[in-house]
């Protein structure tokens, strides 16, 4: 065993949790989020919507068979810090390529453990989302934490997809035998199995910088318009609203995926609000109101579109609700081959129940081929 | 729609007695269901011939039938209540063969009565390894290369083929007869001829032995709409080649990145899917290639709930069966809450921030000569479960919980250090590997060659691993020098106060004061299926070392029942039964009732049996620090056998209140000198004694005595070690053999009454009144332990002198031991004089059994007494007495083919059936008094 520095966790309203380095020696700040899966801690920490999020991991043993590069879900790391419970200095799996300690070294991330993660859980649920600060330096004070912990901004009314989206455009080729479909896929902070779930279904993908212009999109004559998810809050980035609303109105099918499904429905007229500590796990029920039929989705948001305004408006088809909350969990456009989820029907990390709605996309796009 | 309204009437099915491979989850699950249809205003009808069950009980059920599991049986039901519906999925594969059979003979069809839970040609493909291997085939699933063979040529061949290890089956045969792996040629050529010979058309079935691919289990829920949800993942701990239910497992899943598990849960729900249209539950193994492949392969799956999905809803908090039940009246999973959290839906996966292990609870010493090497076929009893915030907690903690007579896993001066022995028992092993994995990995055995032999994944290896290290930290400290981390360390990683103890080298109390001052403390978690994301409704606590204490304690007046840990032979589901009863007596008086135990099978640990559920080891750290928290008025140790009555003593010495009977009376009772003082003063006869330490005391104290002498040690029970000797050759034998296994032990002889008729009394006392509430006699001749002994209710060939005779020393000998609350006592006839043989003043295993044939709640008013709620003369006692009930002792030997059925003084049946008959023409009850002498070994 080796034995690992000293940290602390320092929360907005001042609580304090005292734990084990784990990563690099440093310090990290960001609004502290949770997720409640088994599995899959690599794709999550790898999804660009935690983007500068201190994610902590419920699942008690975090690290177990370490990191496997082709089980990432963007080039790196995203989410600023983890706090978890128990870590594993052992990665047990052959494909593993470097465990979790050597994963964060190279990503240059912070983490705490030896947390009790689940009163760190039950806190936020009571209080509600606050940003927080962790530290394994030895001369930080928690009075020193607390100080600097006021000037990292609330993750309300913050933009944060165009940190993480491509810089440059790129093609990525389908994977399956026949190729039919050219998809063009808007990069808030995409995650890399939304393109790999197109690929296998025959889909070319390119990949476009979120601020794109919309002659450059239709230059590349796609078959439909994916939006994918991202970081940040949806109503602060009010040019995207813009261009969603012509991207619908060119009548090409849409797909939209948790900031790609809120960017929808703000740019319907449709609000978003905050939610009072989100939903992040792999065992979120939603039923499909379309089928009656319930599956078990991924899911990673903090703000959801609000109920009374989808209601409100004609052109909208509520098409799936969470079954825990009844929050709003998937809309489509009455007159447009438009529809979106707020969960993550790619998973990774989590169950493929929902996948079905990258075949119902494609058939959508098949149709507007014919047609 | 939601439920099918045009069901108003169900019939469940239970499973019959207790076997190996089918015990109290089935009670536990069956229960659960039938409460979970009454709710829906369904009129419940029960069905089960095992008298020692909680569904078999009025609080459970509208109409209950004892009753053998014959398709006559429910021929008489239907006859008598208006079924609309059959469900056979909670009763194991007893019920489900029962269904089938019913179902061939058409009496479903001919009633109108619908099958629901379960698809009949499911339940065919899935036991047809042929049909079930096409279907797999048919929907891309991969299994194990298997073939079949007809000659030993043609097995020859396919061995050629495959290559060994191979796992060779015969066809049709029950029970995995004929079934094994083997390693080389010629344990194969023996096998092999041995299972074509086995098989009624001598065939058997070759696979390739997976040995060594990691080993998981996943709890399905499906309903009438198709959605299907994964309730929980279950890694065992030993690879594939021993059954699942001799494996140590754990949930979750623990070394599963999320891609793998991900096609594991699709393949899982494309199985189920396939296999029939149900709505229930299901189980569906799999073997996952520990390479870098992953390949999973699929291995079997049960349409039904099993032992697996009562340990899942223990281990997640949902309770499976009882949403089965619901599923299969027509709900879909959406239409129901999570029962837990009462907030959110019913169809979701519990995700869980704690980490579960069970390990299994053998008996191999009741069968000596048994092959006690683990394999494809289950030999365990019972099981325990832990639960912490890690693997290592949750470990300790079971092996704290299992009562074999170590602390937890280690730091306990009983490890092995014979590197052959534990070489052997890493490859091949038995009850005993984990203990001697940890033996190796401490002797400095190279980590490779552990690897190696055990196959177990090296991340659960290396958590073993990590315990040692933290112990030789702590043997370099002292109680003064230890610092607060490490203290904190070692009870977060689920060390027992007496395991630092041992490491420190002082007292169990000492270390406890210790941690008392530094302030480290156990805190309570909630187990509520979502992780914390939502508040949760339901007490269901472990104890773990953290932050943050979940239990909140109210002002109520609480009582504590303690549970009786795990089933093992002489020690089953009667106790469970009685704990229930008393927990739901204790809250009919006005308490509010704390429930500890730690066996996932039964009903005592189901949240909706206490008010309060702490799954906790029923040791005493963990117990005491409960009483700390919860400060009850008092703790029950009655009704949870020996495991809770062994506490006694130190809850008496800690100042914490017994309800019922004192602790000095309960030890009076098992202190044979002073029992035999007490029965001696008032007059009632008793067989020659004495006491002896040693072979020699015992040898000379035998010509005293004369043979034949039975031979017993004090505090056990089931009779574990008693024997019958008739010379001194035997006697000096068998008192070395106790004496080994027991040092310091009180050995007790008794003059063996040959030939005497035994029988036994139990009976309710206040400490003034005695109520009797039945005698039992037994049919086999004394020297069976009444355990293993046909008993007849009432007695069916004592004259009144002895029935008066045994009704004056009952009542004299309760009130003479201050009992308060249940006593037993057991007699021997001889020459038409009564003998006490021994006196146990607590619930029995025959209490439940007098409860059921005379339908009335004996425990409940017992407990009643013992809180001091009520006076034996407040009830009004009305035994339905019509005929006799038969208890029919039911055997396991099938388990082991090398062990012949040998009955004597000590216990070997694993459970019991009761039969009515009417009067003593009655041609059953002929055959087995004509049979009475048959096994009695010597």
């Amino acid at each position: 065993m080796i034995e690992r520095a000293n940290a602390v966790l320092v929360l907005e309203d001042g609580t304090t949790f005292h734990g084990k380095a784990i990563g690099k020696i440093g310090k990290a700040a960001g609004e502290l989020a949770f997720n409640t899966g088994m599995t899959g801690y690599q794709e999550v920490f790898t999804d660009p919507s935690y983007l500068g999020q201190l994610v902590t991991m419920t699942s008690p043993h975090i690290g177990n068979y370490g990191t496997a590069e082709p089980e990432s879900e963007s080039k790196s790391m995203q989410c600023a810090g983890i706090i978890i419970k128990k870590f594993s200095e052992v990665a047990s799996r052959e494909i593993s390529d470097s465990s979790l300690q050597e994963f964060l070294e190279e990503n240059n991330k912070v983490g705490i453990s030896d947390v009790d993660t689940r009163a760190l859980v039950r806190h936020i649920r009571s209080k509600g989302a606050m940003n927080a600060i962790i530290s394994s330096v030895d001369s930080d004070s928690i009075e020193s934490l607390s100080e600097e912990l006021k000037n990292v901004p609330s993750m309300e009314g913050l933009e944060l997809a165009s940190k993480v989206s491509t810089k440059e455009a790129y093609v990525l080729p389908a994977t399956s035998e026949e190729s039919t479909l050219k998809v063009a896929l808007m990069d808030f902070g995409s995650k890399s199995t939304i393109a790999k779930c197109l690929n296998e279904r025959g889909c070319e993908v390119k990949v476009f910088p979120m601020d794109t212009a919309l002659e450059d999109l239709l230059a590349y004559n796609p078959d439909g318009f994916m939006l994918s998810n991202g970081p940040g809050d949806p109503a602060a980035m009010t040019s995207s609203h813009q261009l969603v609303k012509e991207i619908i109105d060119t009548n090409i099918p849409v797909f939209g995926i948790c900031m790609g499904h809120q960017l929808i429905a703000a740019s319907q007229g449709l609000t978003t609000e905050k939610m009072h500590q989100g939903h992040r796990g792999l065992n979120h029920p939603v039923l499909n109101h379309k089928t009656g039929k319930g599956e078990i989705t991924s899911q990673n948001h903090g703000f959801v579109v609000s109920r009374s305004s989808a209601e409100g408006n004609d052109n909208i088809e509520i098409t799936h609700s969470h079954l825990n909350d009844n929050t709003v969990a998937g809309i489509a456009l009455k007159d447009k081959s438009v529809f979106s989820v707020q969960y993550h029907p790619e998973s990774s990390a989590g169950p493929h129940d929902s996948r079905y709605l990258f075949d119902d996309f494609i058939a959508n796009m098949n149709s507007n081929k014919k047609s | 729609m939601p439920k099918n309204e045009k069901i108003k009437s169900v019939l469940i099915i239970g499973s019959g007695p207790i076997v190996i491979g089918q015990a109290c989850e089935f009670d536990y699950s069956g229960s659960q269901a039938s409460r979970s249809l009454r709710e829906e205003g369904i009129e419940v009808t029960l069905i089960n011939s095992n008298p020692a069950t909680i569904m078999t009980d009025e609080v459970v059920a509208d109409n209950i039938y004892l009753k053998s599991l014959e398709p006559d049986s429910i021929r008489e039901i239907i006859a008598k209540h208006d079924i609309d519906a059959v469900l056979p999925t909670m009763g194991g594969q007893t019920a489900l063969n029962l269904a089938i059979k019913c179902d061939e003979l058409g009496i479903w069809e001919d009633n109108n009565i619908d099958i629901i839970g379960v698809d009949i040609d499911a339940i065919e493909i899935t036991e047809n390894r042929e049909a079930f291997r096409n279907l797999m085939e048919e929907i891309d699933v991969p299994m194990a290369p298997q073939k079949t063979a007809k000659s030993f040529l043609e097995g020859k061949s396919v061995a050629q083929e495959f290559g060994l290890p191979l796992c060779i089956r015969s066809s049709y045969t029950l029970g995995g007869a004929g079934a094994g792996v083997v390693y080389d040629e010629k344990e194969f050529d023996n096998l092999l001829d041995a299972g074509l010979h086995a098989s009624p058309i001598h065939e058997v079935m070759i696979d390739k032995a997976l040995l060594g691919w990691k080993e998981y289990e996943l709890e399905l829920l499906r309903d009438k709409n198709d959605n299907v949800v994964i309730i929980c993942s279950i890694e065992n701990f030993d690879p594939m080649g021993v059954h699942t239910g001799d494996s140590i497992t754990v949930a979750p899943a623990m070394t599963l990145a999320d891609t793998t598990f991900q096609e594991m849960r699709n393949m899982a729900i494309k199985m189920m899917r396939s296999v029939g249209n149900f709505s229930g539950g299901c189980n569906v193994q799999f073997a996952v290639s520990p390479d870098d492949e992953e390949k999973i392969i699929a291995i079997e799956i049960n349409p039904r709930v099993s032992r697996s999905s009562a340990l899942a809803s223990k281990a997640t908090g949902y309770p499976i069966a009882k949403i089965a039940a619901k599923l299969a009246i027509g709900y879909t999973l959406d239409e129901l809450d999570n029962q837990i959290t009462k907030t959110t839906s019913a169809l979701f996966e519990p995700t869980l921030d704690y980490v579960i292990v069970k390990i299994p609870r053998w008996n191999f010493n009741k069968f000596p000569g048994a092959d006690r090497k683990l394999g494809l076929q289950m030999k365990s009893v019972g099981e325990v479960m832990g639960i912490g915030r890690s693997f290592q907690e949750a470990l300790q903690k079971a092996c704290q919980s299992l009562e074999i007579g170590r602390n937890g896993l280690g730091a306990d001066g009983k490890e092995i250090t014979d590197q052959n022995q534990i070489l052997e028992s890493l490859e091949f092993p038995s009850w005993d590997r984990l203990f001697h994995i940890y033996d190796a990995i401490k002797l400095g055995i190279p980590f490779n060659r552990i690897q190696e032999k055990t196959k177990i994944d090296i991340w659960f290896l290396r958590q073993i691993e990590e315990l040692i290290k933290l112990e030789r930290k702590i043997e370099k400290l002292s109680l003064d020098t230890i610092p607060k981390e490490v203290l904190f360390e070692a009870k977060q990683k689920g060390y027992a106060d007496r395991q630092i103890a041992h490491l420190l080298k002082c007292l169990e109390s000492e270390v406890y004061s210790k941690r008392d001052e530094l302030g480290i403390q156990r805190v309570y978690k909630l187990v509520d299926t979502c992780a914390g994301e939502f508040p949760a409704q339901t007490p269901y606590y472990y104890s773990s070392f953290e932050l943050e204490n979940e239990s909140e304690v109210s002002d109520k007046k609480k009582i504590v029942v303690l549970g009786s840990g795990p089933n093992r032979i002489g020690q089953g589901i009667e106790f469970d039964y009685s704990c229930v009863h008393g927990v739901l007596a204790a809250k009919e008086a006005g308490y509010e009732t704390i429930m500890i135990n730690c066996n996932p099978e039964t009903v005592s640990t189901d949240f909706d049996t206490a008010d309060k559920l702490y799954f906790e080891p029923v040791f005493w750290e963990h117990i005491y620090d409960i009483i700390r928290h919860e400060k009850p008025e008092g703790v029950i140790v009655q009704l949870g056998g020996q495991t809770a009555l062994k506490l006694a003593e130190k809850l008496e010495r800690y100042g914490i209140k017994i309800m019922g009977t004192s602790y000095d009376a309960l030890d009076l009772a098992e202190d044979r000198g002073r029992f035999s003082k007490l029965l001696k003063d008032n007059n009632v006869p008793y067989p020659e004694f004495g006491v002896v330490e040693s072979a020699e005391q015992a040898l000379e104290l035998s010509d005293d005595l004369g043979f034949p002498l039975l031979v017993r040690p004090s505090y056990v029970l089931g009779g574990q070690k008693m024997k019958i000797v008739i010379n001194k050759e035997e006697l000096e034998h068998h008192v070395v053999d106790i004496l080994r296994d027991m040092p310091d032990n009180q050995i007790l002889l008794d003059h063996f009454l040959g030939g005497a008729i035994e029988a036994e009394a139990d009976a309710i006392c206040d400490g003034e009144n005695v109520y009797i509430i039945g005698v039992m006699q037994h049919i086999e001749p004394a020297g069976i332990h009444s355990g293993d002994s046909y008993g007849v209710l009432p007695p069916y060939n004592l004259g009144d002198l002895v029935m008066q005779q045994i009704e004056d020393i009952t009542k004299k000998v309760a009130v003479a031991l201050d009992t308060v609350g249940l006593i037993n006592i057991q007699f021997a006839i001889k020459d038409d004089k009564v003998y006490v043989i021994e006196a146990n003043p607590r619930a029995s295993r025959t209490v439940p059994f007098i409860a059921k044939a005379y339908d009335e709640p004996y425990v409940n008013y017992a407990t009643k007494v013992m809180l001091g709620d009520k006076k034996v003369t407040d009830f009004n006692f009305q035994p339905k007495k019509e005929g006799y009930a038969i208890k029919i002792p039911v055997f396991s030997f099938n388990k082991f083919p090398n062990v012949n059925k040998e009955l004597g003084p000590e216990m070997k049946s694993t459970g019991e059936a009761i039969q009515f008959i009417k009067d003593l023409k009655d041609p059953f009850f002929r055959k087995i008094f004509a049979e009475r002498n048959l096994y009695l070994s010597k």
